[in-house]
């Protein structure tokens, strides 16, 4: 597991309050909303906002990508990456 | 208030869970979050939202869960639940914690619990109730003056059952609750 997707799961966790969940429960690919997965909500997805401007100084420019940026870890990553 | 009856009360203070003046359940703990976190493992709940919750919602939501454990007889129909409660502090531990935020990025799910009517909502969600309800933030607690409110409920005929009581939860932390299942009498 990259040392990203690590910390953004251990952020996610915290920010998000999923004590459910640890580190290991979560795959790369698990949906972040809908039913399945970690099943977030429309204030989770502003508290994701957020910890992308808080933690990694990104700001969401166009809120019509956000649905595919905050599709799973994985997607997140790649924003990340994509604006390093 | 000839026409309401207390069918069951709980009361949460100082680390200890009574049912109808009865011990439920005692944990060493006295600061809320350990406490909270050790009562909601001992109801063996699986409920997600409560994580997110503020303390305010927590108690409520767990004063709730012990209340209406064992009553579904009686809440027979959701629209006939009302909900009325109050508290001294109204959520002002949530308040300064967001205020705090505020100097760096404001936090949106530290925001949605600054106020005290939240928790009706979550009991409510929880519970799938859609009765009246209401929020007093007032200076002491007054049982008497909420059954009375109750009571003019039901008389109204808004209602047949209420969830009646005193939520509290200080600038330190200091909790108190004391829920009531209330039923009109015929």
């Amino acid at each position: 597991m990259s040392e990203l997707k690590e910390n953004l799961k251990k952020q996610l966790i915290e920010q998000l309050n999923l004590e459910d969940f640890e580190i290991s429960d979560i795959a790369d690919s698990d949906a972040l909303f809908g039913d399945d997965g970690l099943a977030l909500d429309s204030i989770d997805a502003l508290e994701i906002i957020v910890l992308l401007e808080k933690e990694y100084g990104i700001k969401l420019d166009d809120p019509k990508k956000g649905k595919d940026i905050m599709t799973s870890v994985q997607t997140l990553s790649d924003f990340i990456e994509s604006k390093r | 208030m000839d026409n309401i009856q207390v069918i069951k009360e709980v009361t949460i203070e100082q680390g200890k869970v009574k049912i109808n003046g009865l011990d439920f359940f005692h944990d060493e703990s006295l600061e809320i979050g350990p406490f909270l976190k050790c009562l909601y493992k001992k109801l063996d709940l699986k409920y997600s939202k409560y994580y997110k919750m503020d303390y305010l919602c927590k108690l409520g939501f767990l004063a709730s869960e012990v209340l209406l454990n064992g009553e579904n007889d009686i809440l027979t129909d959701s629209d006939d639940v009302a909900i009325v409660l109050a508290n001294t502090s109204s959520s002002l531990h949530t308040d300064v914690k967001y205020q705090s935020s505020i100097s760096e990025i404001p936090s949106p799910s530290v925001f949605v619990y600054t106020l005290p009517n939240i928790v009706i909502g979550e009991i409510s969600i929880r519970n799938k109730f859609y009765g009246e309800h209401m929020f007093f933030v007032q200076s002491t607690y007054n049982k008497t003056e909420l059954l009375d409110y109750t009571a003019t409920l039901f008389a109204s005929g808004s209602c047949k059952q209420a969830i009646v009581g005193w939520l509290e939860v200080d600038m330190e932390g200091a909790y108190c609750a004391n829920l009531m299942l209330c039923q009109k009498n015929n």
